[in-house]
């Protein structure tokens, strides 16, 4: 009987390395901060109901996305801070390792154990959001209804197509869509640092500096080549900046969504795809870095 | 040697997605995204913490919460803090038209109206200065609006409300209309509202009824009261023959 050839590359490894990782990490409890997410939006959404209901929906999908953005950062941020030095305090690492396990397929499997574990997050939290916006919409168009009773059937339909338009808009899937792309964007990058970091704690801070960086640089080179002339100076430190970190401007689209704008498909491509090629380069920086690592 | 490797690759990947960063920004100026200033006077305005949280991804957050401030505000009638809290409102979500109507409302409508009925001040003269400048700032705020969001018809419409009820001026007000029914998405409205101003100002009533004619042959829709009354008043006044006038009674 012959026994079966090993594989450089076998999505089933990498698929069990991934289940492994999306149970270590639902054992931490992350899925109770979907609860406080729940008990922010029915929170807002009564607090808010004093407003009129174009400004409670802006409110509503402005504090929604905001807080589904910070969490989804931080969860990536955290939990995979954490997946690599987990691993070696607990000497699992050892143990795959040990295995026929290719470097790189150990650290794609983590990767696409917290991407699968964000993803979750971000549906759950989508269909809260969806599911309360959608309450608060029937709630405003049951009292518009009863408060125009008296008005003519063209009145009526107009003051309900006017509710229905501020309550859903089409553009929030794109945007919810682009805050899971960051999320994925930020947890390679984390798991590149934290291929040589020392700590998790070192990993996390850095990561936190980064994602201030990334949000501050666009801004902060407007200005200076505005404001101040800019010398060679200020244009090589900027370069290297823009060289190194990633613009996570670029992936803020939902401040403009929530303002009413539409998004058009290109940009949205476009977006989606410069994310995915930060993910996948930074997975290959980490497994350029892990690859010959002393362990 | 692995550590040079690293960021050699870094680099790299760094010099080969500029230009893709730099298109999406331009894209991004394009749509008008990203139109704020973060600049000094913004800093103070919006204190530290707000600053940073505008920065980093959380500016449409910090809006909402200085929105929800210049609600208590205008609860209480402390017309300067509205105005101050709408002005950081509209500085951080500069494409929301939300905010922008609703600064120039309170500040127009209500802060107006609160200035007129000052009983603290007893000289009218001094109440009216203070009413003409709450109209001014309600009229900035829409003008600022506008800049920012020049394809979008609702503050368009918001500015012609302004001149018409405010300040009494058919002829800016039929512009404005017309402006903003030359943009897509307005509502059908505002093609007849430019023709009402337009048959209030003096010297172009010609003009309007020739515009108010063209309406009412449209559609049967259109034939609303108060266009049938603007366009028998236009034919009495221009003198329009009796066989060219339309065959609705006065409503």
């Amino acid at each position: 009987m012959s026994r079966p050839r090993h594989r450089m590359f076998s999505l089933g490894r990498i698929a069990a390395i991934a289940a492994n990782a999306f149970t270590e990490l639902t054992r931490l409890k992350t899925f109770y901060v979907l609860l406080v997410f729940a008990l922010l939006l029915i929170g807002n959404s009564i607090f808010m109901a004093q407003l009129t209901f174009q400004e409670e929906f802006q409110v509503l999908k402005d504090i929604a996305l905001g807080a589904m953005s910070i969490f989804t950062s931080l969860l990536a941020i955290v939990a995979t801070a954490r997946l690599i030095p987990q691993d070696t305090e607990d000497r699992t690492l050892y143990t795959i390792l040990a295995k026929p396990v290719a470097r790189f397929e150990y650290l794609l499997g983590k990767l696409a154990g917290v991407l699968l574990l964000l993803a979750i997050s971000v549906i759950i939290m989508s269909a809260l959001f969806f599911v309360v916006l959608k309450v608060r919409e029937q709630t405003v168009l049951s009292e518009t209804m009863r408060q125009m009773q008296a008005s003519s059937p063209d009145q009526m339909a107009e003051a309900l197509s006017a509710v229905r338009a501020s309550a859903f808009d089409v553009n929030l899937f794109p945007g919810i869509a682009i805050i899971y792309v960051k999320a994925c964007l930020l947890a390679a990058l984390t798991l590149f640092i934290s291929t040589f970091a020392t700590s998790t704690i070192f990993t996390t801070v850095l990561m936190v500096f980064v994602y201030f960086i990334g949000h501050l640089q666009s801004t902060a080179r407007a200005h200076w080549l505005q404001a101040n002339g800019a010398g060679w100076i200020t244009k090589l430190f900027l370069a290297f900046v823009a060289l190194f970190f990633p613009d996570l401007q670029l992936f803020n689209l939902v401040d403009d969504i929530v303002a009413g704008n539409a998004i058009p498909h290109a940009l949205f491509i476009k977006t989606a795809t410069l994310g995915f090629f930060y993910t996948g380069f930074y997975l290959l920086l980490a497994w350029s870095v892990f690859y010959r690592k002393e362990l | 040697m692995r550590i040079v490797v690293v960021i050699l690759g870094l680099a790299l990947f760094g010099a080969a997605k500029l230009p893709a960063e730099h298109a999406l920004s331009r894209a991004h100026r394009q749509l008008h995204f990203r139109a704020v200033d973060f600049d000094l006077a913004m800093r103070e305005q919006i204190g530290q913490l707000g600053f940073v949280a505008g920065l980093s991804g959380f500016r449409s957050l910090v809006a909402d919460v200085l929105f929800v401030q210049a609600h208590v505000a205008w609860e209480r009638t402390e017309w300067g803090r509205v105005l101050l809290l709408f002005r950081q409102v509209t500085t951080l979500q500069p494409r929301s038209l939300l905010f922008w109507d609703m600064a120039a409302w309170h500040m127009a409508w209500n802060a107006s109206a609160a200035a007129i009925r000052d009983s603290t001040q007893p000289r009218l003269a001094l109440r009216i200065k203070a009413q003409r400048e709450y109209f001014q700032l309600g009229k900035d705020f829409l003008e600022r609006g506008i800049k920012n969001n020049p394809d979008r018809p609702q503050l368009y419409e918001a500015l012609a409300r302004l001149y018409r009820d405010k300040y009494n001026d058919h002829e800016h007000a039929a512009e404005f209309f017309e402006k903003a029914a030359a943009l897509p998405g307005a509502p059908r409205y505002e093609k007849r509202f430019a023709a009402y101003e337009l048959s209030h100002c003096e010297g172009r009533e010609s003009e309007a009824y020739e515009r108010l004619h063209a309406l009412y042959a449209s559609s049967e829709s259109e034939r609303l009261p108060t266009l049938i009354h603007r366009l028998k008043d236009l034919e009495t006044q221009l003198d329009i023959p009796l066989a060219q006038r339309i065959p609705d009674p006065v409503p």
